[in-house]
Parts: C-alpha cells; sequence; structure tokens
C-alpha cells in the first residue's frame, strides 16, 4: 500500500514536471508567434510545419553555446542563481490540483500531487522565494547592470507581495479556507467561481502576478534598453536558458494559480448536469484547467505586446499607493458584504 | 496676436478625468487594438522564395554591358573612378590587339576592372559619368560571404555574359 | 526521531557557518538555510501555519531585504576591517559569559517532563485562529499596536522635514 502511494505521487510528480517544462518550451514559441501577429508578421515558421521544432531548435542552440563564467564572478553562486530560480518556479505546481479524482477499479488516483491545508500560503511562500535566484545571480555576475536589475527585482517582488497577501485575504474570507483543493470544490459550475465575488481583488491579483513574473509593463529587471539584460547580462548558455525558463514556468504556474483561485479551476459550466460518469468529467475538467491556463498565458502574451513598461517611480507609487489601499478597502468591502449576506439573504 | 493662417491650435492641458487616471480603460481600449492587429494581412515577404518588387531605378550590384554584336563597350577612360566618391572602382587599361575586333568595340579596353563592394555605396554617379554607356547598377543585392577579399568583384563576375549566337 | 537529530544538526552547522564565513552574504544565504531548517522543524512539530509563516517572512521578505541591504552596501571580504586583539579578547570574554548565564539557567530549571499537548491539532489555521482571537485576544492586539507603532515611527524616520531644507 505504502509503495503504491509512492509510486502513485512519483508518477504524478514525473507528469506535472514534463508538462511544465513542455508548456514552458512551448510558451517560447507562443510568444515570438503572438508578438509577430499583432505586430503584422508571420513569426517562426521554417523548423517544421508552422515552427512547431522552433523550441527544440532553440533548446539545443542554448545546450551547445559556449558557457562563459566572468573570471570576476563568484562561481559557486553564479551557477546557483540560475538552478535556484528553475528549483522555486518548478516546485509551486505541487499544491494546484490539475482535476477531480480517477478511478481504476478500487484504487482513487487524486491529481494533485500535495493537499496541505495551508495551500495558497505555500504558493505564497513559494513565490517570494522565486526572487533568490534573480538576486543570487545578478550579484554573482558582478557586474553593475546585473546588480541593479537583482535590486530592482527585490524591491520590485517585496512591494507587490503585499497587494497580493491582501488580495488573497478578501478571497480566503469568501472560501473560508486555506486549501486549494476546497477551494477548487467549492467553485462548482459557473456562478461559483470566484471572480464573480471579488472582482476587484482579482485585478489586483492580476496586476501582482504580472510584477511577481517580471513580465512587462512590469520587467524592470531586466530591461533591455537601460539594463542591457539586468540580472541576466552576464549568462549564456543554458544557464541563460534557465532563467528564461524560470520565467515561463512562473508564468504557467500563476496562470494554473489565477484559474484555479478564482476561474474555478477544472470545473466548467453544467459539469453536474451531463450525466457522464466521473472519470469522463474528470478528464474535460482538466481539459478546461487547461483551456483557461492557457488563455491566461495567452492574455500575459498580450499584453506584453501592447502596454509599455512603467518609469521606476510609476511602479512603486502603483503598488504602495495604489494597489494597497485598494486591497485594503476590498478587504472592508468584502467583510461588509459576507455580513449584509449573512443577515439579510440566509 | 490673432494668427494669419488661423492654424494654430492652443493645447490646453486639463486635469485627468477618473477614468483617464484609473489607466485600465485606456489598456483595455489597447489591448483591442493590439488583438485586432492579429486578423490583419501579414506583410512578411518570404525572402528567398518570394522577393519584394524593386523599383524602376533600383540600384544593385554593377554590370559591364556589351554592345548589339557582343563587344564590350567599356574602353578604361577612368572616369567612372574618378566619379565614385567612394574610390571603389580601378582599372587597368590595355590596347586591342590585331584579331581582338570582336571582343572590344574601342580600341583601348579594361584588363582588369574592380569594384570593391565593400567600399561602392551604390550612388550611380559611375552610371552617370559613363560616356560609352557601359556600366549599369542594375543587379540584385550584395550577398554576404566570409572574407574581404570576396568582395572585390572582378571582370569575371561583372562582365555580361555573351550574346549567344 | 531520527529525522529530528538530522535536522538538528543541520541547523547548528548552518547557523555556524552564519558566524564563521568571512563574506557577509555567504553569511546571509547561510541564515536563509538555517530558517529553512527552522521551518521543518516547525513541520516535525505539526505547526503548519507556524512554518508556512516562518516561510514567507523571514525566507521570504526579511532575508530577502537583508541581502538587498547588503548588495547595495557591497562589501566583500576584503572591506573587514582588521579587528584589533583587544576587541576579540572582549568578545570571547562577553560569550563565555552568556554561555554560563545560559547554562545555569537551564541547570536551575531542571529536567522538565515532556509536555503533553491537550490538543495536537492545535498548529492547525483553524484551531490556531481561534485559540488567538478567543483566549489571547488582548496580547495579539496589543502586538498589533506595537507593529502598527514602529511602522509609523519608520515612516517618520523616513520622510524629510519640509522646514530643513
Amino acid at each position: 500500500m505504502e509503495l503504491a502511494f509512492v509510486i502513485e505521487k512519483f508518477a504524478l510528480v514525473i507528469v506535472i514536471f514534463m508538462i511544465s517544462l513542455g508548456v514552458a518550451a512551448y510558451s517560447t514559441l507562443a510568444e515570438r508567434k503572438i508578438a509577430a501577429f499583432l505586430q503584422g508578421r508571420v513569426g517562426p515558421h521554417r523548423a517544421g510545419w508552422g515552427g512547431m521544432f522552433q523550441p527544440l531548435a532553440d533548446g539545443a542552440k542554448m545546450f551547445f553555446k559556449e558557457e562563459i563564467i566572468p573570471t570576476q564572478s563568484n562561481q559557486f553562486l553564479f551557477i546557483a542563481g540560475p538552478s535556484l530560480a528553475l528549483l522555486t518556479a518548478l516546485i509551486g505546481s505541487a499544491v494546484i490540483p490539475w482535476g477531480q479524482s480517477l478511478t481504476f477499479g478500487d484504487t482513487v488516483v487524486q491529481l494533485q500531487v500535495a493537499d496541505i491545508n495551508v495551500g495558497i500560503l505555500y504558493i505564497f511562500g513559494v513565490v517570494s522565494l522565486g526572487v533568490y535566484g534573480i538576486m543570487i545571480g545578478g550579484w554573482a555576475s558582478n557586474n553593475k547592470f546585473s546588480l541593479m536589475g537583482a535590486i530592482r527585482a527585490a524591491s520590485q517582488n517585496i512591494s507587490y507581495e503585499i497587494a497580493m497577501g491582501l488580495s488573497i485575504i478578501a478571497l480566503l474570507m469568501v472560501t473560508q479556507s486555506l486549501s486549494l483543493k476546497e477551494i477548487a470544490a467549492q467553485q462548482s459550475g459557473f456562478i461559483n467561481w470566484n471572480v464573480w465575488a471579488q472582482p476587484l481583488g482579482f485585478l489586483i491579483f492580476i496586476i501582482c502576478a504580472f510584477a511577481e513574473c517580471n513580465r512587462t509593463p512590469f520587467d524592470l529587471p531586466e530591461s533591455e534598453n537601460e539594463l542591457v539584460g539586468g540580472y541576466h547580462t552576464e549568462y549564456s548558455g543554458m544557464k541563460l536558458g534557465g532563467f528564461l525558463f524560470a520565467e515561463y514556468i512562473n508564468m504557467f504556474i500563476s496562470s494554473a494559480v489565477m484559474a484555479t483561485l478564482y476561474f474555478g479551476g477544472y470545473n466548467f459550466p453544467f459539469m453536474n448536469d451531463l450525466g457522464l460518469p466521473q472519470n469522463i468529467i474528470t478528464l474535460i475538467g482538466v481539459l478546461f484547467l487547461f483551456a483557461k491556463i492557457f488563455f491566461f498565458i495567452f492574455f500575459f502574451m498580450w499584453v506584453r505586446w501592447t502596454v509599455p513598461r512603467f518609469r521606476y517611480d510609476q511602479l512603486m507609487n502603483l503598488g504602495w499607493k495604489v494597489l494597497i489601499p485598494l486591497g485594503i478597502a476590498n478587504i472592508v468591502l468584502t467583510g461588509i458584504w459576507i455580513i449584509v449576506k449573512d443577515t439579510y439573504f440566509k | 496676436m490673432e494668427s494669419l493662417s488661423n492654424r494654430k491650435k492652443v493645447i490646453e492641458q486639463k486635469p485627468m478625468t477618473l477614468a483617464e487616471r484609473m489607466y485600465l480603460p485606456a489598456i483595455a481600449k489597447g489591448l483591442a487594438i493590439t488583438f485586432r492587429h492579429m486578423f490583419k494581412k501579414k506583410e512578411t515577404i518570404f525572402y528567398p522564395e518570394q522577393e519584394r518588387p524593386i523599383s524602376e531605378n533600383w540600384r544593385g550590384l554593377h554590370s559591364l554591358k556589351r554592345d548589339e554584336n557582343g563587344k564590350e563597350r567599356c574602353t578604361a577612360c577612368g572616369l567612372c573612378a574618378l566619379a565614385c566618391p567612394a574610390e571603389a572602382i580601378t582599372m587597368i587599361a590595355a590596347e586591342r590587339k590585331k584579331g581582338e575586333e570582336h571582343l572590344y568595340r574601342e580600341e583601348k579596353y579594361a584588363a582588369v576592372y574592380e569594384v570593391n563592394m565593400l567600399r561602392c555605396i551604390f550612388c550611380g554617379l559611375c552610371e552617370e559619368a559613363c560616356p560609352k554607356e557601359a556600366i549599369y547598377l542594375d543587379g540584385p543585392f550584395l550577398e554576404a560571404d566570409y572574407l574581404r577579399k570576396d568582395f572585390i568583384f572582378g571582370k569575371d563576375k561583372l562582365v555580361e555574359a555573351p550574346l549567344k549566337s | 526521531m531520527n529525522l529530528f537529530y538530522f535536522i538538528a544538526f543541520l541547523s547548528i552547522f548552518f547557523s555556524l557557518l552564519v558566524i564563521f564565513s568571512k563574506n557577509p552574504v555567504y553569511s546571509v544565504l547561510y541564515l536563509i538555510v538555517t530558517f529553512f531548517t527552522l521551518t521543518i522543524h516547525y513541520i516535525l512539530l505539526n505547526a503548519q501555519f507556524l512554518a508556512i509563516v516562518n516561510f514567507i517572512v523571514y525566507m521570504g521578505a526579511i532575508m530577502v531585504l537583508f541581502l538587498f541591504v547588503l548588495m547595495l552596501l557591497n562589501l566583500n571580504e576584503d572591506s573587514e576591517p582588521m579587528k584589533s586583539n583587544l576587541i576579540k579578547v572582549a568578545g570571547v570574554v562577553a560569550g563565555m559569559c552568556l554561555l554560563v548565564t545560559l547554562v545555569g539557567s537551564f541547570r536551575a530549571l531542571g529536567d522538565s517532563d515532556p509536555l503533553i499537548l491537550k490538543n495536537p491539532e492545535i498548529g492547525l489555521v483553524k484551531n490556531l485562529g481561534k485559540v488567538l482571537f478567543d483566549e489571547f485576544l488582548l496580547p495579539f492586539e496589543i502586538s498589533s499596536i506595537l507593529l502598527l507603532s514602529a511602522m509609523v515611527g519608520a515612516v517618520l524616520l523616513a520622510k524629510k522635514d519640509p522646514k530643513k531644507i
């Protein structure tokens, strides 16, 4: 029994790991394709049908490039930086419920690696660790631009974590649970999705997610035209690939978190009225979850090619003077709404 | 004072309204515009298979022309080299021998004619300077190469193919 | 139990490295690892909420700020000032005094019975919240006021005096 449990979880971890890496690899292609489409071009299209093998070609290129380690840099931390960035990006997926349960005869397989009862806080903690990879890599490069990018990344992430936490608190007041599995299960159907109860909270959360993933309009840590390349100026080859991959995996995980917290996760409209067997509904639910995730990834890229980068003071003003007060107001409004609902609409 | 043309527009800076300060309507508008661009016609020209149409006064690589009998027009007068602002053209003149009348039109011809394509700015002044209508910039693009010496084009690359009789 | 000893060994090992490493940035990184081992201790005690809060607040926020400040100061092994021998002696004496005090106080305490909690689930969020907002409401609110006053003080310190400029 014990062994079967370990094997089941191990298989699930491997599958999620492969899916994360695959989605991240194809996000690089999607980014270039979407950028091209929005700008009236066609994007990469030579490698394979419509550029399908472009990520493989890019990966092969990254592996065969020369790995340059600057002589004045801190060698150990220089290698530890991208590894840490990749690690913290990947471990976030452990608590996301990818679907309901699959039943094979007697065994019931949960499509979630770990259902810990502080799931949201775990995600929050992992996100807050994500900045270490960038900071260590930027500092170890011993380059002014890298250090500048690292410092920007740190101050930006800390500023936006607060607003993100406030938006999550308002969500928790509605859901009454910290477990992601329970939150996903509460939002069955369409009308129960948390985004209808927390539109302002969702807005704050998605803005903070953009900032935490260092995506445009908040990509100040790596702004090409002021800081050369920001924290990864000195990196080359697969170590640079590690940083870029970490960014795309972060995007994937935060899209999954947004879909789970606010858009019902694996739930889809009329799921209980179709009268299908449980396993089929679970599989369709997984497909719906991935459709939502891909929509959010598309949205990340769509915004990137629409909105220009913020100035640094604008970034700090938005974080501290707009989002945090809004988050607190959202908590107060949610509290009032819960009391009103409990007294008058029961 | 009143402006005469009456085209002057005074721009006044109003304080931003709440909707403008929220910034979100502007972002939504921008997103709508970029989304519409996804379905517009793509401007890409797939280069090696498909080439951009070139205009009539296009100036590409040089070619040394032959006359209607297939003789080289160039008489190595050196006016093109003199006109060249980039000093890209050099040549060595030679006298036409007996029995070479079917090759060269004039009594003097260019034994060596070299254009350094890295120096050339494709201005077309050599074309204008030529009294014999011997040089024209009607070729294609300059292609990339690995060595500098390969960019010095001699007569083997410049002279037009002989007429087929 | 073996797991506990292993983690305890790790936390002592890394906290010693914090003190002994010459590069301040390495010190901070070892401190982060030490906090991580403390998080594991909390999980072993079934205090999940405390573990994750330790993880977020200490590892994710406070240590980022430590690292941030150290990077801005750009301290290296070279910039470490040479300590005079007098300071070293004073440090050893002070450390020994602290050790003696600690050992004495632990001896005075005697062997405590292994504490058996009435409710081993006390560390979970729901139970912890009930206890905090019911039995310990006053200390909880007072500590929040303490934090608020610290925050106001920090803002006051950072604010420029408009008259002095």
